[in-house]
């Protein structure tokens, strides 16, 4: 097979590296090499962050480049568009429509760009847009968008549901088990 | 069992199975994981030591009593333990130790971009670079079998995307290996008349371990199926290579990067029409191939700037790689990291600012106070460097930078490296003001105990070093402590020690506000009709306020609850009331 690569951006502190743990031990189970590419440190702080995971019979390079993301999974609108020259050209770009201001645009030096997913759309980009931050909320907690994501994310895959759930057990604590798997299912559906 | 580990977990790992006992470590991004996961195994005493040169000499302590030890660090680590690191080339090692390095090519995390590999080439000890996880733990566990076998201590090179790159893993069992200690002065008191007799050694050394390189599996050749060129490379940049050249060009991975073999290069190079070198940052095994008078690109070809990607070297082998995306017209604003909501940092920041203070400022969070809208460092160098710079900047101006400027170092930073600046300043009775910004952990690598916070790496209670009475005792009379969430008491502080005609410290002391024991106060209030747009509470750079339109059509502040702690920084700035700060924490 060949090496299948998905990109999960945001802003430091959204949850990317939960996301990331997911997919790990869901690729696990199949088999596949894999490798995951964080960011930690001083970008963490409320930065642009950026974690690549890749998986297939071989994989070599722990990072994705430009023009070769089969899936790019964005927490944040700006974040999105900011990674997109990452897709391949028939590679799909799933994001939650939430906004967050960056500090360039809060202190009035730059300005949020508007109707952006539209734009994305125009500009040739194939855009699964939704509002992730809402279906968290209902499930309990505004921290659950990472999982929402991974649960819109999974309908593009034919992991089985079962294979999900068992990977999200792996990856959170028993106590936040039940919000998790609702958080999911919402994503899955949406 | 296969399992998924990063980079630095699996050096942990590696560690671990080879009956590492000793670990003493400073966190530094990319390195710090790796000493965070092996304190994780009851089997090895870990510990955070206040800087990287005490690390070092207490992992060569720790070898020398016939323990297998570590030390690890980032690569500006390794200068501030460079002391130590060129002497224990001489003793060798009683049991084995490894000295874990982290490159940050692409700078992610750091202040500069050297190439820790020099330090291999310049103190004659050996070095390993594994290129993924699977990599890091058998190269941690070669080391310290080369550590013994050719008594020498041994660099374990890291980088960022093998650090912090998770691939699959299988991990395996530990083993024990402990060794008597025996006194032997002629190998460990490095006077000039031993270290003479040791020098011979240690070049006797260096011709074992090329003769060991050369015949080494981990310096590999890789066949392929296109002899017009041949590629030399190691670490991360081999994953790019194959990503990009598959089997199609013939390419040795080096897993040991110092000594470099030098008849397999030879006939390597005779094996092919074209010899290449792929490496990131410096010239490095280019310039081993020029000393062997072979014909080699490298640096004509690929920068010696910044990080590779396989897009990078598929472009610079001119082999084809992939189209970028599409992409938005309009210019995306960048998102660089900022200061937390609730930082501590940010009322001293905005104090600083205010009044146009000259700022030597430091490593760690507190450096994000460069950041616009607060501006308000001048400098920023290596840890330490604030209170030895602010120093000769005073003296420097003779009188005149008098009243207007301060050092700002954190309370981690300060015990690595603050206390020798504020003897100088104490001893050589400079005016400087020196304000340590105490938020009672290590912030930027990610929430590490240290000598001032009460609590060791495994957690434990333990001696809490005591900032004001330190201070004091290395001769500074003027000591304060202030709470950086109240302005004005931060405002008076800062202009009377400036006045003051001596040196003094001010503590502007604060936990982090992302610790999981610090208590948020509500979020703050705004009332819309009170709010008069002027801006003024957007001038600390709080990421909780923004200007939004309101029911008027005016701009007014506009605060986000889920990142506002309720600090109150900002209602202290409005002088129209509109921002209100919740009473106490519940």
């Amino acid at each position: 097979m060949d090496t299948k690569n998905i990109m999960i951006v945001g802003v430091g502190g959204q949850g990317s590296l939960l996301a990331s743990k997911l997919l790990g031990r869901l690729l696990l189970t199949k088999g596949y090499d894999i490798k995951v590419s964080e960011v930690h440190g001083m970008s963490q702080r409320g930065g642009s962050v950026v974690t690549y995971v890749r998986f297939g019979d071989k994989v070599y390079s722990p990072v994705i480049d430009k023009g070769e993301a089969d899936y790019i999974v964005s927490f944040e609108l700006l974040e999105a568009a900011r990674w997109t020259e990452y897709l391949r050209p028939e590679g799909k770009l799933v994001t939650n429509i939430q906004q967050i201001n960056p500090m360039p645009v809060i202190t009035g030096a730059a300005e949020y760009p508007a109707e952006l997913a539209e734009k994305l759309k125009a500009a040739g980009v194939q855009v699964d847009a939704f509002d992730a931050l809402t279906l968290a909320e209902q499930a309990g907690s505004a921290k659950a968008v990472n999982i929402v994501l991974m649960g819109h994310l999974s309908r593009n895959f034919d992991f089985t549901l079962e294979e999900w759930m068992d990977a999200i057990e792996k990856s959170v604590p028993p106590k936040f088990l039940e919000l998790n798997k609702k958080a999911f299912m919402l994503g899955r559906e949406a | 069992m296969k399992t998924l580990m990063l980079g630095n977990e699996a050096v942990a790992r590696g560690l671990y199975e080879a009956g590492c006992a000793f670990v003493s470590s400073y966190p530094g991004t990319p390195s710090t994981e790796i000493t965070e996961a092996i304190a994780k195994y009851k089997e090895v005493y870990a510990e955070w030591a206040p800087n990287e040169k005490v690390a070092m000499e207490a992992a060569f302590g720790a070898c020398m009593a016939g323990k297998r030890s570590f030390c690890g660090m980032k690569h500006v680590g390794l200068n501030v333990a460079a002391d130590p690191l060129f002497t224990i080339s001489y003793t060798g090692v009683n049991a084995g130790m490894v000295i874990g390095v982290a490159d940050d090519a692409g700078m992610h995390s750091s202040q500069n971009e050297q190439d820790s590999r020099h330090y291999a080439r310049a103190s004659k000890i050996p070095m390993l670079e594994p290129a993924d996880s699977a990599e890091a733990i058998a190269f941690a566990k070669l080391a310290y079998e080369l550590s013994e076998q050719f008594d020498t201590p041994v660099l374990l090179k890291m980088c960022t995307r093998v650090s912090h790159s998770q691939s699959v893993v299988e991990p395996g069992e530990r083993i024990e290996a402990v060794k008597p200690y025996e006194k032997n002065p002629q190998k460990y008191i490095m006077m000039p008349g031993n270290a003479k007799k040791r020098h011979p050694v240690v070049e006797a050394r260096t011709r074992a371990l090329t003769e060991w390189a050369e015949t080494a599996c981990i310096n590999r050749v890789e066949e392929g199926s296109d002899h017009s060129r041949g590629i030399i490379t190691s670490s991360t940049s081999y994953q790019y290579v194959k990503e990009v050249c598959g089997d199609k060009y013939p390419v040795m991975k080096l897993g040991m990067i110092w000594p470099l073999p030098e008849k397999k290069i030879r006939d390597f190079a005779a094996s092919v029409d074209e010899l290449i070198v792929v490496e990131e940052l410096d010239s490095f095994i280019e310039a081993h191939c020029r000393d062997l008078e072979l014909p080699v690109k490298g640096k004509e070809l690929f920068p010696n700037i910044d990080e590779f990607s396989q897009n990078l070297v598929a472009q610079k082998l001119g082999l084809e790689a992939p189209c970028a995306g599409c992409r938005v017209a309009d210019a995306i604003p960048p998102r660089p990291p900022v200061m937390c909501a609730g930082c501590p940092h940010r009322g001293l920041f905005y104090t600083l600012a205010k009044n146009k203070i000259t700022v030597l400022g430091d490593i760690g969070c507190y450096t994000l106070g460069a950041v616009a809208p607060l501006a308000a460092v001048d400098s920023v160098i290596c840890m330490g460097a604030s209170i030895s710079g602010a120093h000769g900047f005073t003296k420097a101006l003779e009188g005149a930078a008098d009243g207007k400027t301060v050092a700002v170092i954190g309370d981690s930073t300060f015990m690595h490296s603050g206390i020798t600046g504020l003897v100088n300043v104490a001893y050589n009775e400079s005016n400087a003001t020196i304000i340590i910004v105490d938020n009672s952990i290590t912030g930027m690598t990610g929430h590490q105990q240290n000598p001032t916070t009460g609590f060791n790496l495994k957690g434990d209670p333990c001696t809490k070093i005591d900032l004001e009475t330190l201070c004091r005792a290395v001769g500074i009379r003027r000591v304060r402590v202030v709470d950086p969430y109240d302005l004005k008491q931060t405002e008076d502080a800062i202009k009377e020690e400036l006045a003051a005609p001596e040196a003094s410290v001010i503590i502007s002391r604060r936990p982090c506000a992302l610790l999981k024991y610090v208590k948020h106060s509500k979020p703050v209030q705004v009332d819309a009709d009170k709010c008069r747009s002027c801006r003024m509470c957007m001038k600390i750079g709080c990421p909780a306020i923004s200007m939004k339109e309101g029911s008027d059509g005016k701009m007014k502040a506009v605060i986000d609850n889920t990142l506002c702690t309720g600090c109150g920084v900002c209602t202290q700035l409005c002088h129209f009331d509109a921002l209100t700060a919740a009473k106490e924490a519940e």
